[in-house]
């Protein structure tokens, strides 16, 4: 059972020791990474998916249950605990989905059965149909990153949930987050995105490789992201309109308010 | 002294993992001297030499560069024990897929590219079925389900080599990798065999033949249907 992980510093990339040098996550709890692009944020979601042992580019350390993860937690799929939606989605396997499903759901000691859970989870987050006897690489930027969501929800069932920068997935970022973040578990998101960041319960900053700050979301944030939600189901709203082929009339953009 | 092999597609970060490695060593004050093999041209000698490690390349040319570096250990080992080096790392850059150039002795490294598909373990042969290690490379550019399913079909083809994965630009592993070669064993070149026998390669192409036409060919011969034979006197 994963009660927390600790983060402990390193390095940034001029070789200083990072600004914050310890950040504890907890079971239930939500974190966010935010800063410019090339800060670090891809790097401190991947020293975490490695249970890095200072033996990565920053140096940093990550304890589970205040323990040094065995060699066997680390790189055993089927013991792992923890799971990572990456930007990274590009299906260089020549196979068929259900096929890529079927072999996914072996490494991790899943049940085949989950195969048919994965696809149709995925429907429900793209606008396109995935159909099983696709092919893995005729699947569009959506159709894989909505794919990827469902396996990672169903098939790597992990304590641990990593997301990388949902946005720009072209699919329905907040039930995919719903999705992702299930009960109980510790969630970080990568995130540009207001939105989802005011979502967070406390949010690392990070600059030039290294984790700055560490920002506990306020009870004033946490207002303004329920507004700002609206907003985005709003454009949201109109973005439907506009792919299915319909032309938007009046815009109610006071009712926002 | 140990013996290090390693093997492993082009351009898999052979050359960038062991680079992470060796430094590695080094700030354990243990001496490396590397042998670059490669059959027509490398530069990476002046990589190693960056971090201050005696190196030598051999160029195959005309040979199989796997055959090449086999015949040519014992002078390998003769000068790395000059050096007075504590680890010979040879990194060959076997072609075929058929050979596996790792001894009894030595520790076989195999370094493998994931974004190389997922069926590449299947294809590759006994460079890594024989391998000790299987060491990933470019992980980070697939996704994490890629990267599982690639790595059970290593275990699939060699289900008693431990996995490694490595990243050549930040250096993730490759201390994973340091530790697994001080483990090795020392070398003893009286006893040092092959792991896997080289392919039968004695037909008359091994010596210069350009001509394509069947008739003009001798030796050991095995035709498309499966069907193999001698030819010649």
């Amino acid at each position: 059972m994963i009660e927390k992980i600790t983060i402990l510093g390193g390095y940034d990339k001029h070789g200083d020791k990072e600004p914050v040098e310890e950040v504890v996550i907890k079971k239930g709890e939500i974190v966010g990474v935010v800063g410019p692009t090339g800060s670090g944020k891809s790097s401190l979601i991947a020293d975490i998916e490695q249970l890095a042992q200072q033996d990565t580019f920053s140096k940093r350390k990550i304890l589970v249950n205040d323990k040094e993860p065995s060699y066997e937690d680390r790189t055993n799929p089927r013991k792992k605990m923890v799971a990572q939606l990456s930007q990274n989605m590009n299906f260089l396997a020549d196979m068929s989905v259900g096929d890529f499903l079927s072999l996914h759901a072996k490494c991790r000691g899943a049940s085949g059965k989950c195969v048919n859970a994965v696809v149709d989870l995925a429907n429900t987050l793209t606008g396109e149909p995935i159909k099983k006897e696709h092919d893995l690489t005729i699947l569009s930027g959506g159709q894989s990153r909505a794919l990827m969501v469902a396996d990672v929800a169903v098939i790597s069932n992990s304590p641990i949930v990593l997301i990388d920068e949902i946005e720009n997935a072209g699919i329905k970022k907040h039930d995919a987050l719903k999705v992702l973040a299930g009960h109980g578990k510790i969630v970080m998101v990568v995130t540009h995105d207001p939105v989802l960041a005011l979502m967070t319960d406390k949010r690392i900053v990070m600059k030039r490789g290294g984790m700055q700050k560490l920002v506990g979301t306020t009870p004033e944030e946490k207002e303004l992201s329920k507004k700002l939600n609206k907003i985005d189901e709003f454009m949201l709203g109109l973005r439907d309109k506009v792919r299915n082929g319909e032309v938007v009339e009046e815009v109610g953009i006071e009712d926002l308010e | 002294m140990r013996m290090v092999i390693v093997a492993g597609t082009p351009g898999s970060g052979k050359t960038a993992v062991l680079i992470h490695a060796l430094r590695s060593l080094i700030e354990r004050n243990l001496k490396s001297s590397v042998i670059k093999i490669d059959c027509l041209y490398t530069d990476d000698d002046k990589k190693f030499s960056k971090i201050g490690v005696p190196t030598k390349i051999g160029l195959s040319m005309d040979m199989c560069p796997d055959h090449y570096a086999i015949y040519n250990i014992e002078d390998m080992i003769t000068w790395a024990r000059e050096n007075k080096s504590d680890f010979l790392v040879i990194e060959t850059a076997g072609l075929c897929h058929r050979c596996a150039p790792y001894t009894i002795n030595c520790l076989g490294v195999c370094v493998i590219d994931a974004t190389s598909g997922p069926n590449t373990p299947l294809k590759v042969g006994p460079f890594l079925s024989t391998a000790d290690l299987a060491v990933v490379t470019k992980g980070d550019m697939i996704s994490q389900a890629e990267r599982e399913i690639f790595r059970e079909r290593i275990l699939e083809v060699n289900p008693e080599c431990k996995i490694i994965e490595a990243n050549g630009l930040s250096g993730q592993g490759c201390v994973e990798l340091a530790e697994e070669m001080l483990l090795a064993k020392e070398v003893s070149l009286d006893e040092e065999k092959l792991r896997h026998s080289a392919p039968l390669a004695v037909c008359t192409l091994c010596v210069g033949e350009t001509k394509v036409n069947k008739k003009y060919h001798r030796g050991i011969l095995r035709r498309i249907d499966g069907f193999q034979k001698y030819e010649g006197e």
